[in-house]
């Protein structure tokens, strides 16, 4: 089957322990989690989790069944690309003398539309916000300066749809609550 | 101000209160403040000393799963915490509800590798329905509370509470509150209207279907629903190991067991039906050998408390999720009334071949050593069929199970997702315990048995009627089995050296007798089942003998060996 990359998301209560127990999921099966990012949510006590992972359908579908499958696990969704709306962070480091010599250094990052967060003699740094191409390419753009420090956050997303399901989610649960 | 009692006080009387009669485990250092409180509740809560940790936690075992209770352990930090790991993972395959407390090391050492510190709950969470660290003796009831209400809802499974030594003397006011909600958590989900009507179509409109009936079915106590369903729509009933007794042997639409060394009638006819139902099974790849094989004729129904289980190993064409009892309570209103003598009928062929070719041999073999069948027939005709049988692992459990018949739920205890050796002497005593009113007859091998052995103290002790039928081969036979059909017979490592188990046995006061020959097996059989307590008989097995029939790992359910070189006739 066809691999392509998914993003996970995991809705869990606040409880010690539950990045291990969501990571051995993929370790288990042998994934490679790409990147990974873990949050408050906008709920009071409920932790985000945003994993993103190259896989099958299949595959993911079992994965997030078994994430959910945890005691502290409220929620776990499955989504490909096209159903979130995501970005990422990245810094660059690149020593200032270079990037002085050359005039075109604004041209790059007025067209990548990246930013400078600090210039100190030694060094510049640069934040890009974007998908991981758009990074890649201000990265592949900066190389030539000496990039001496580079990092990229891993992806956060919100869903496209109109359905709020955690919402609902705690709704069911609520109602479940008083029903006792 | 309320009252303060200890953490340790706290941890037994939430025990209590939560309707624990009986704990298996064993002391130490980590765990001694708790040990020194249970003192005073000996009139209230028995503890049973068990011979090894890994001992204490299958004992727990056989006794939730003859009980439906959740069986508890207690043990101490760091090498105990690491004995019940077998224990813990195996409960955690077969579905079996259980609460296994650790003592730790006091909060301030955590993470300075101080004596007999391991990182308990890192360790267990991958094998554990949920496993938590007490640091707090205000949070033990808490976490009592929450570990029964996980480990016996929902698909059962064992729950690990680790309790710091501090936790265990501190002091705390107590107000037992049992659980019964976690947001996070709904082990009883309402069943879905719209699957039960398609589920009921898919069922009125099948010629051929075939019900699968596991572990799931005695867990939820459906065995009823379970008879009502096949006998209104008739249709044939299969049960994996874990879910033998849940319908009775003689039952005639008992078309029997599933699996690589399952009968052959229903394995063959899985794919030859057009309706799988299976309920509370998980489609085990001892069950369906090559799944893209697997039922290629037919729709899969797929009832089940655990919705990761649709679709996880083969590809579903609908699901219940719910409680199985609920779940049929609910479906079988919808279900037609039906007759399908033509496709019960076609188990005849099979059974037929499978009785002629297979059992008549291992009933009534022509060597002078006995097998294992022969012997598990015999006992199993002299208790009428109505003990409960406890296997260890590998030719002795397969042969034992096939040729139990079982007429009362909860019939059967055997380590099935796991398959550990070892696991049966301590369920075997942990049965007798729950259900002392029940016979236990445990069936062995040379190899499990030695495993863990040391538990004959345990019987010793407390003068459990275990019935112990020791189908000594002086082979670990399963493997050589394997050795003699797919190595070329090369016996690399399994032929044992054993001792005089019925010495061992004299040495802990257990009655036993040797059975060399075929002529003094049912005297023995008469006196072991006649004698009041435990009594363990070794019989002399042919080594030679072999599990069949047998589909081999990976291959398709219909492939079907009768013996070492005979393939069932598929037509
Ligand atoms: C703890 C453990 N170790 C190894 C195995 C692999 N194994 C499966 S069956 C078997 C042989 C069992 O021999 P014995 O207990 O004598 O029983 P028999 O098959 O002869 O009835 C072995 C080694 C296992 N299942 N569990």
């Amino acid at each position: 089957m066809d691999e392509q990359l998914f993003t996970v998301t995991v809705f869990t209560e606040n409880q010690v322990g539950l990045l291990n127990q969501i990571s051995i999921v993929f370790t288990r099966r042998c994934l490679n989690i790409e990147s990974l990012s873990v949050s408050p949510s906008s709920i009071n006590g409920i932790h985000k989790f945003t994993i993103t992972c190259y896989s099958n359908r299949a595959m993911m579908e079992r994965v997030v069944k078994q994430i959910e499958k945890r005691i502290d696990v409220l929620k776990s969704f499955l989504y490909t690309d096209d159903e979130i709306v995501y970005q990422e962070v990245a810094l660059y480091k690149v020593p200032t003398p270079r990037l002085l010599d050359d005039r075109t250094v604004e041209e790059i990052i007025r067209r990548h539309n990246a930013r400078i967060l600090e210039i100190t003699r030694e060094y510049v740094i640069i934040e890009k916000t974007g998908h991981s191409d758009e990074t890649e390419s201000l990265f592949d753009e900066l190389k030539k300066y000496d990039i001496r420090q580079f990092v990229r956050s891993g992806r956060v997303a919100v869903t496209k749809s109109p359905e709020e399901y955690l919402t609902m989610y705690l709704e069911e649960q609520e109602c479940r609550l008083n029903e006792l | 101000m309320k009252e303060l009692i200890s953490g340790s006080d706290a941890l037994i009387q939430s025990l209590i209160l939560e309707g624990t009669d009986m704990v298996f485990g064993y002391p130490g250092g980590s765990i001694m403040p708790v040990y020194d409180r249970l003192f005073d509740y000996q009139d209230r809560l028995k503890h049973i000393l068990v011979r090894h940790e890994q001992g204490a936690t299958h004992a727990a075992q056989g006794y939730a799963r003859v009980t439906g209770r959740t069986g508890v352990v207690i043990v101490t930090s760091g090498p105990a915490a690491t004995n019940v790991i077998t224990g813990l993972s195996d409960a955690l395959m077969d579905s079996t509800p259980m609460v296994v407390v650790t003592g730790q090391v006091a909060t301030p050492f955590l993470g300075f590798d101080a004596f007999q510190e391991t990182d308990v709950v890192g360790i267990t969470q991958p094998i554990t329905k949920w496993s938590y660290q007490i640091r707090r003796a205000e949070d033990v009831a808490w976490a009592v509370a929450r570990a029964f209400y996980i480990a016996s809802t929902g698909r059962p499974g064992p729950v690990v509470l680790d309790i710091t030594k501090d936790a265990q003397v501190g002091m705390t006011e107590f107000d037992y509150k049992p659980c019964n909600y976690i947001r996070s958590y709904n082990p009883r989900p309402d069943i879905k209207e719209s699957d039960l009507l398609k589920a009921a179509e898919l069922i009125n409109r099948a010629e051929r279907p075939m019900i699968l009936s596991g572990h799931g079915v005695m867990i939820s106590g459906a065995e009823a629903e379970l008879a009502e369903l096949a006998e209104k729509s008739d249709i044939p009933v299969a049960t994996t190991l874990l879910g033998l007794s849940t319908i009775p042997s003689d039952h005639p639409l008992y078309k029997g067991m599933l699996g690589m060394h399952g009968n052959i009638g229903p394995n063959v006819n899985t794919n030859r039906a057009d309706l799988i139902i299976a309920i509370g099974m998980r489609f085990d790849d001892r069950i369906t050998g090559n799944v893209k094989t697997y039922a290629r004729n037919a729709k899969v129904l797929h009832i089940d408390i655990d919705s990761s289980e649709f679709g996880k190993n083969i590809p579903v064409d609908a699901t219940i999720h719910g409680d199985a009892r609920d779940a049929l309570l609910k479906l079988l209103p919808l279900i037609e009334p039906r007759k399908r003598t033509r496709w019960l009928g076609m188990f005849d062929k099979p059974q037929q071949i499978e009785s002629e070719q297979v059992i008549e041999r291992e009933l009534h073999p022509a060597g002078p050593k006995m097998t294992m069948g022969e012997v598990a027939a015999k006992v199993s005709e002299a208790t009428g069929h109505r003990a409960i049988v406890v296997t260890d692992v590998g030719q002795n459990q397969m042969l034992s199970a096939r040729y139990s018949r079982y007429s009362e739920p909860r019939s059967i205890v055997t380590s099935g997702g796991l398959g550990t050796m070892g696991f049966g002497l301590p369920a075997a005593i942990g049965a007798k315990m729950g259900r002392p009113d029940r016979t236990v007859c445990f069936f062995t091998g040379d190899g499990g048995l030695q495993m863990t052995i040391q538990e004959l103290g345990t019987i010793m002790e407390y003068g459990t009627a275990v019935k112990i039928i020791l189908l000594n081969n002086n082979f670990l036979g399963n493997v050589r089995q394997w050795q003699a059909l797919f190595f070329k017979g090369r016996f690399s490592q399994t032929p044992l050296v054993n001792p005089d188990f019925v010495a061992i046995a004299g040495a802990y006061g257990i009655p036993a007798e040797n059975v060399e020959t075929r002529d003094q097996l049912d005297g023995a059989i008469g006196r072991m089942l006649g004698h009041d307590g435990p009594y363990l008989i070794n019989v002399n097995i042919d080594e030679t003998d072999m599990v069949f029939p047998m589909t081999p790992a990976g291959g398709n359910v219909d492939f079907v060996m009768l013996n070492q070189t005979e393939i069932y006739p598929v037509d």
